[in-house]
């Protein structure tokens, strides 16, 4: 009970702090609005070449912002050694990694479903009737990034090259996830939608086995 | 201050080595502190103070050694001695206000009535009128308040200051050591590190000197006290 209701606490302080300053969620979505009008501009494309290459160009885009959004997830805590008081306050550190994926999976779905409109008229590409299903994949992916992506800032945010070293971890590690949820996703454009269970399957599966190693794991990645 | 609502605790550090690769930080150091001691480790940079005192927190797991808390019968109530960090840093959200910081860690730290508990500690810190204010508008000695009343949320039998006077002006030396003897006389168990001799080293009942990882001198007496510091700051 107590980890429920301090995960509560936590996340409560990491939405207020991000919803007073916005600076993830503007850097994040000005981030994915630009590579989707870019890459709108570079090829014209046609209603079946949308359907082809726009789920691998909006889930590149995600992946690719969701490293700029988790770079400063544990790098601010160490501006006033917040991360120190947190431990020093919680019996059970899985509560910090429980809340910052949280608030790092409601950002990334934010930001995913404010782009959504954006991409589907740029690309012509209808979601109104798979907008349910693809509410699940976005959940599902985000979710995954944000477990493996909090872990790996936790790692990064005490290195030297920490800028650097985030992304290099992060990118190879979320390959799975990226195919995966592209699949789901080209499946959902498809002129006569269905849905891919398998990859469905799988993007559970990824979140479930990354959740229990982070909470086996994640008192050692906070360690000084 | 508030009347004790802790048990005296003490602290016993068993040949305690903390290593960072090939570099000692700490060297085989025991050390017996009594319930309601005042301890001021002195020393050089990188002589192991601020170790010594996050291993006590127990925000660094020793490389070698044990650390054990016991009340003051003796009884080693070792995990339930959850201690008062001050650091270096604030330990507080900039982008908080102080009553928001204090109710954030009054509620992970499962403090009973959070909302009185923040309230009367904004006041005995003298930051009730700013409570509203982000800590970020704070000046330092504004941050440092801040900062010990959170360390105080839970009324810690154990308090650890490391270097607290950082980076204060002398209005906010004098507050700082006027609290600490106050916090000293409800009877917690003080370790602090500082850097030469000061108002707030005299507070100490007892003087430790830190050389490399290692103790180099400890002592309750007088003129060798004031020469810890001295050569400390040296």
């Amino acid at each position: 009970m107590s980890l429920l209701s301090n995960t509560g606490v936590l996340l409560g302080k990491e939405l207020r702090t991000e919803f007073r300053s916005r600076e993830l969620l503007t850097t994040t979505f000005v981030f994915i609005l630009i590579v989707i009008v870019l890459f709108s501009f570079t090829f014209d494309p046609t209603s079946d070449e949308s359907r082809r290459f726009a789920p691998g160009l909006i889930w590149l885009a995600f992946l690719f912002a969701s490293s700029l959004m988790l770079q400063p997830c544990f790098l601010r805590e160490q501006h006033n050694d917040t991360l120190s008081a947190l431990r020093l306050s919680l019996s059970d550190p899985f509560v910090i990694f429980l809340a910052k994926l949280a608030a790092n999976t409601l950002f990334l779905l934010l930001t995913e479903l404010l782009l959504l409109p954006f991409f589907a008229t740029m690309y012509n590409v209808p979601v109104l009737g798979v907008l349910h299903w693809l509410v699940m994949v976005f959940f599902l992916a985000s979710l995954g990034i944000s477990i493996a992506g909090t872990a790996l800032s936790a790692i990064s945010a005490q290195a030297r090259m920490r800028e650097l070293l985030l992304p290099l971890l992060m990118l190879p590690l979320l390959t799975p996830i990226l195919v995966a949820s592209t699949e789901v996703t080209k499946a959902l454009f498809d002129r006569t939608p269905f849905v891919q269970w398998k990859g469905i399957g799988f993007l559970a599966v990824f979140d479930v086995v990354f959740l229990t190693a982070l909470w086996l794991f994640g008192e050692y990645l906070l360690e000084e | 201050m508030t009347p004790a609502a802790f048990s005296p605790a003490g602290l016993r550090f068993e040949n305690i080595e903390k290593r960072y690769g090939g570099l000692y930080a700490l060297r085989r150091v025991s050390l017996s502190i009594a319930p309601g001691e005042c301890v001021v480790f002195a020393g050089r940079n990188g002589s192991g103070k601020t170790t010594l005192l996050r291993v006590a927190a127990r925000l660094v797991r020793p490389s070698k050694g044990t650390l054990e808390f016991s009340g003051e019968s003796g009884d080693g109530e070792a995990n339930s001695v959850r201690p008062g960090f001050v650091a270096h840093a604030t330990m507080v959200y900039d982008e908080l206000t102080a009553e928001e910081n204090l109710l954030l860690f009054a509620r992970l730290q499962g403090t009973p009535q959070p909302g009185n508990r923040v309230e009367a500690l904004l006041q005995e810190v003298g930051l009730s009128d700013r409570r509203a204010s982000l800590v970020r508008t704070f000046s330092r000695g504004m941050r440092q308040r801040v900062a010990i009343a959170r360390a105080l949320l839970h009324e810690p039998s154990v308090l650890l200051l490391d270097e607290p006077a950082t980076g204060l002006d002398p209005h906010g030396v004098t507050w700082l050591a006027e609290t600490i003897c106050r916090l000293r006389d409800s009877g917690r168990t003080i370790l602090m590190s500082l850097h030469g001799e000061s108002e707030i080293s005299s507070l100490g009942t007892r003087a430790i000197r830190l050389d490399a990882g290692s103790i180099a001198a400890d002592t309750r007496t007088g003129a060798t006290f004031r020469s810890i510091l001295t050569f400390a700051g040296a």
